[in-house]
């Protein structure tokens, strides 16, 4: 542990750590724009000099020089400031001065740092170099000759996500960050290059010249686009979400977010529902929300209805539902739309019990079914910072590209039974070990074969669960907290074939069952699930609404409201109020805050932030599994309804999955 | 890079290169060079490597070779390395070429040393033959690139041309260098004047005895009192 003096400030940093780290131990803040905390060292950038005592009489770059003991560093020396600023005045030498038509503008380190850091003037009087703007993909916007070659992009491709497609080409004043041959960069982590450009060369393409940062409200929000729960940033102007940006959580997403996360929000804007539909004569006309809700009474159901959740609800339109059903004598609850029954009488059988955090310090991984890359990219990422740290990773299912080395064995869950010597060996060799169950291996029914591996594989020990579910819907773990799910799945719905059906934003389901039901949809999107319903019943979106999630670790999430919703739609919580009263069910609660008082009075779980810690226990189940496992999500851009109304998710599926070349207009 | 070759379109490349294989004296040799490097670090192969692939592609193309971009994918899959790693190295070095070059590849040094010793009549004359500089002339012989210090100072200026360097030049001696190679001769390597690589013109200039034999120079060390104890 050194010991050392920040201008005269006494800190003591963790062995290991860098003098930059020390400095902002000790309050002091440092100029930086190829340091990045999260990626590794590069030192080229030079803009975090300092003066440290002893050593050679020049100023040396902070990040790259370890904190020793008895250092003396000086931040704000005269030696510091001339040389800070000269390191910008080179920066700027070939920097362009056009801030005035730069995204970046409002929120970019050079400019911040070239106003409190920089000379004021410039002495150069030469021609800048200029370089050509590369392509990289419907998602990051270039303009390469503002860049000042940091290589954060460069080192974030290679570390983070994993997929080597930007470097940086020739050399000293000719050097170019480039995606490989300029082909589109194939990461779904891409976006995050935007936030960590410290200057404006990578922007956002989705985003380009529609906002100035000081134009937006921000509110802190959770994404629902995966069952991780990035913890976002909704930035706002008037009615439109104009772009999502992560906001920092270590426990979930660190600082990243996927790029359906934070592109998908153009769809937000696009076949919204915005007015009560009514089907007369097979087809949907527009109705008041007075005729909708007498459509609905109509159907005089009496007790035989049922209620289907989608993927993206929060709790608290689940638990407005299932009070309204509980009023009306029904509890036929399901929020697994495509058919899954798999076992939930113990929460803690189908949660990430190893935490989002916890599983980079795992040492072996079987993913069982599992397309991490897609289901979880911020998951995903976790793993590989594992395989970094020396774990192996062993995979039941379709050999697929997950950024790091994989030892396929096989696509036959019958592999459960009979487990390879290889894996069974690393399991018991390692502390840590982690198994990882996909959506696609509950959907073929391994369970329960899964849940029989704890014990050989030793999963359990003091302090570690490594027994993980990866679910695929934001609204899953809350959905099964708050009881949405039925023994046999949604064909216990089917079964009790009830006479109003209650779709709470369900695209997926497969209505052609539910024939002789009223179906209700209530939700924000023209999408599947309103084509087919009766009655439509226009909501809110995940932006428009305060709302509770639970992610795949059980971890309880607060979002806020960043807009309205349009038109006539209303919160989805306050549909389903004013509808109870029309049906003769007054439901007992009149704001979201009594709302939430009787959800946790249900579910106490739900009304504290934070991982709500089920207790380890495992159903009774038949351990027999066999047969190939597939992975659900057939298309990652588009899985759920903002997405497919999202003009950038449908490019870049078209664009990234599919290979259909958009050549770039002349501009 | 206002003078760089044009990179050749990629669909093009990838139609004529698209197959490229190591020769079996090529493969093997590649294999001892993968071999030099301890396992895990097979990486650092890449530079010999694309020496070896861009003579190859030289070999069968009859000229100093380039490296075409399904050449690079070859070594990069080869190595394991992502694609635009190798594509980083071989950006990198000019001794890569990126495009196809001529037969003889001349290489005009114009950093300080060589351009205050006269490399500018150098080029003029390589402009004089007709090559121009990142362009390579029309019967397939010659490219000319301006490139930076080559390390032979000492004979500025100087040229490499493929794998060897001709230096101390002048104008004159440039055109008969180039003259020569155009005839299908072999130039004299090395020093275009009486010198023996990099020593005094003329001669030694000193230790003149040691030049036919090896003389004791000691006595003289004692009379200067500069003996070594």
């Amino acid at each position: 542990m050194p010991k050392l003096t920040v201008d005269g400030i006494e800190v003591e940093v963790p062995a290991g750590a860098t003098v930059l780290q020390a400095c902002e131990a000790a309050g002091k803040e440092i100029p930086r724009f190829c340091y990045h905390e999260r990626l590794s060292i590069a030192g080229n950038c030079r803009m975090c000099l300092v003066e440290v005592k002893p050593g050679p009489p020049k100023p040396q770059a902070s990040c790259a020089l370890p904190a020793a003991d008895k250092q003396e560093v000086f931040t704000q020396s005269p030696m510091v400031k001339k040389a800070r600023e000269g390191v910008m005045e080179f920066l700027l030498i070939n920097h362009p001065l056009d801030c005035p038509i730069c995204d970046q503008g409002g929120e970019c380190d050079l400019q911040d740092q070239s106003v409190a850091y920089g000379k004021g003037q410039s002495r150069f009087i030469e021609n800048k170099r200029a370089v050509t703007d590369k392509y990289m993909g419907p998602i990051v916007k270039t303009t390469m000759t503002r860049c000042i070659q940091c290589t954060r992009c460069v080192r974030f491709a290679e570390e983070v996500s994993g997929i080597e497609e930007i470097g940086a080409i020739y050399r000293g004043e000719n050097m170019q960050i480039t995606s490989y041959l300029e082909q589109a960069v194939t990461s779904e982590l891409s976006g995050n290059v935007v936030d960590l450009c410290p200057v404006g060369a990578l922007t956002s393409k989705p985003y380009a010249f529609e906002a100035r940062p000081w134009e937006l409200k921000k509110t802190p929000g959770i994404d629902v686009m995966d069952a991780v729960g990035t913890n976002v940033r909704f930035d706002s102007r008037g009615r439109q979400v104009l772009r999502v940006l992560p906001r920092i959580n270590e426990d979930v997403n660190e600082e990243w977010a996927s790029d359906k996360t934070r592109h998908a929000v153009d769809g937000l804007v696009r076949r919204r529902l915005d007015k009560p539909f009514v089907r007369r004569k097979g087809k949907l006309v527009e109705a008041s929300w007075q005729e909708a809700f007498a459509a609905i009474k109509a159907a005089k159901a009496g007790s035989s209805v049922a209620a289907i959740a989608g993927d993206q609800l929060d709790c608290e339109t689940m638990y407005a539902a299932k009070a309204l059903l509980a009023a009306m004598g029904s509890s036929l609850l399901e929020g697994r739309q495509t058919g899954m029954d798999y076992d939930v009488s113990s929460l803690a059988a189908v949660n990430f019990n190893s935490s989002i955090a916890g599983i980079e310090t795992a040492d072996a991984i079987l993913l069982v079914g599992s397309n991490l890359r897609w289901e979880a990219p911020l998951i995903n990422t976790r793993v590989r910072k594992a395989v970094k740290r020396g774990a192996r990773v062993f995979a039941i299912g379709e050999e697929l590209n997950l950024t790091y080395p994989v030892q396929w064995l096989g696509n036959d869950l019958g592999l459960l039974g009979k487990l390879p010597e290889a894996v069974t060996e690393a399991f018991a060799k390692a502390e840590r070990p982690a198994l990882i169950v996909g959506g696609g291996a509950l959907k073929a029914g391994a369970q329960g074969a899964t849940l029989a591996l704890v014990k050989p594989l030793g999963l359990i020990k003091q302090d570690w669960n490594g027994y993980n579910v990866v679910h695929l819907a934001a609204a899953r773990m809350g959905g099964l907290m708050l009881g949405y799910a039925q023994k046999g799945g949604i064909a216990d719905i089917v079964a009790a074939a009830p006479k109003l059906l209650f779709l709470l934003g369900a695209d997926d389901v497969d209505l052609t069952a539910f024939d002789k039901s009223l179906k209700v949809y209530v939700g924000h999107h023209g999408d599947a699930g309103a084509a087919g319903a009766d009655v439509v019943l226009p909501g809110a979106a995940y932006t428009e609404k305060p709302g509770t999630y639970v992610n795949t670790e059980g971890r309880v999430q607060f979002s806020d409201r960043a807009v309205f919703p349009p038109g006539d739609a209303r919160e989805d919580w306050a549909i389903l109020r004013a509808l109870s009263e029309v049906l003769g069910h007054k439901l007992p609660f009149d704001s979201l805050d009594q709302l939430r008082a009787a959800m946790t009075a249900e579910v106490p779980a739900l009304g504290v932030g934070g991982l709500a810690g089920y207790a380890w226990s495992a159903p009774k189940l038949p351990a027999k599994a066999s047969g190939p496992v597939g992975y659900p999500i057939k298309d990652f851009y588009l899985t759920n309804p903002i997405a497919r109304a999202s003009d950038t998710m449908q490019r870049c599926s078209a664009e990234l999955l599919h290979g259909q070349s958009f050549a770039e207009a002349a501009e | 890079m206002s003078d760089a070759a044009h990179i050749p379109d990629e669909a093009e490349t990838r139609a004529r290169w698209g197959g490229f294989a190591w020769t079996p004296e090529n493969a093997e040799q590649a294999e001892k060079i993968i071999a030099r490097y301890p396992p895990g670090r097979q990486q650092s192969a890449v530079m010999p490597l694309l020496d070896l692939a861009q003579r190859q592609v030289g070999a069968e193309t009859g000229t100093q070779g380039w490296l075409p971009v399904p050449v690079m994918e070859y070594i990069g899959a080869q190595l394991g390395m992502a694609y635009i790693r190798v594509y980083e190295v071989a950006t990198f070095y000019t001794m890569y070429n990126l495009a196809p070059v001529g037969r003889y590849h001349v290489q005009v040094c114009g950093t300080t040393p060589c351009m205050l010793r006269g490399s500018d009549d150098v080029l003029e004359a390589c402009y004089k033959k007709g090559l121009k500089k990142g362009a390579t002339t029309a019967d397939g012989l010659f490219t000319l690139t301006e490139v930076e210090c080559l390390g032979a100072c000492a004979n500025a200026p100087m040229v490499q041309i493929n794998d060897d360097n001709y230096e101390d030049l002048t104008f004159d001696s440039m055109t008969a260098v180039l003259d020569t190679l155009a005839a299908g001769g072999q130039p004299k390597i090395g020093p275009q004047i009486e010198r023996q690589t990099s020593c005094p013109e003329g001669g030694p200039t000193t230790l003149k005895e040691m030049v036919a034999e090896n003389h004791d120079y000691r006595g003289r060390w004692e009379a200067t009192g500069n003996a070594p104890a």
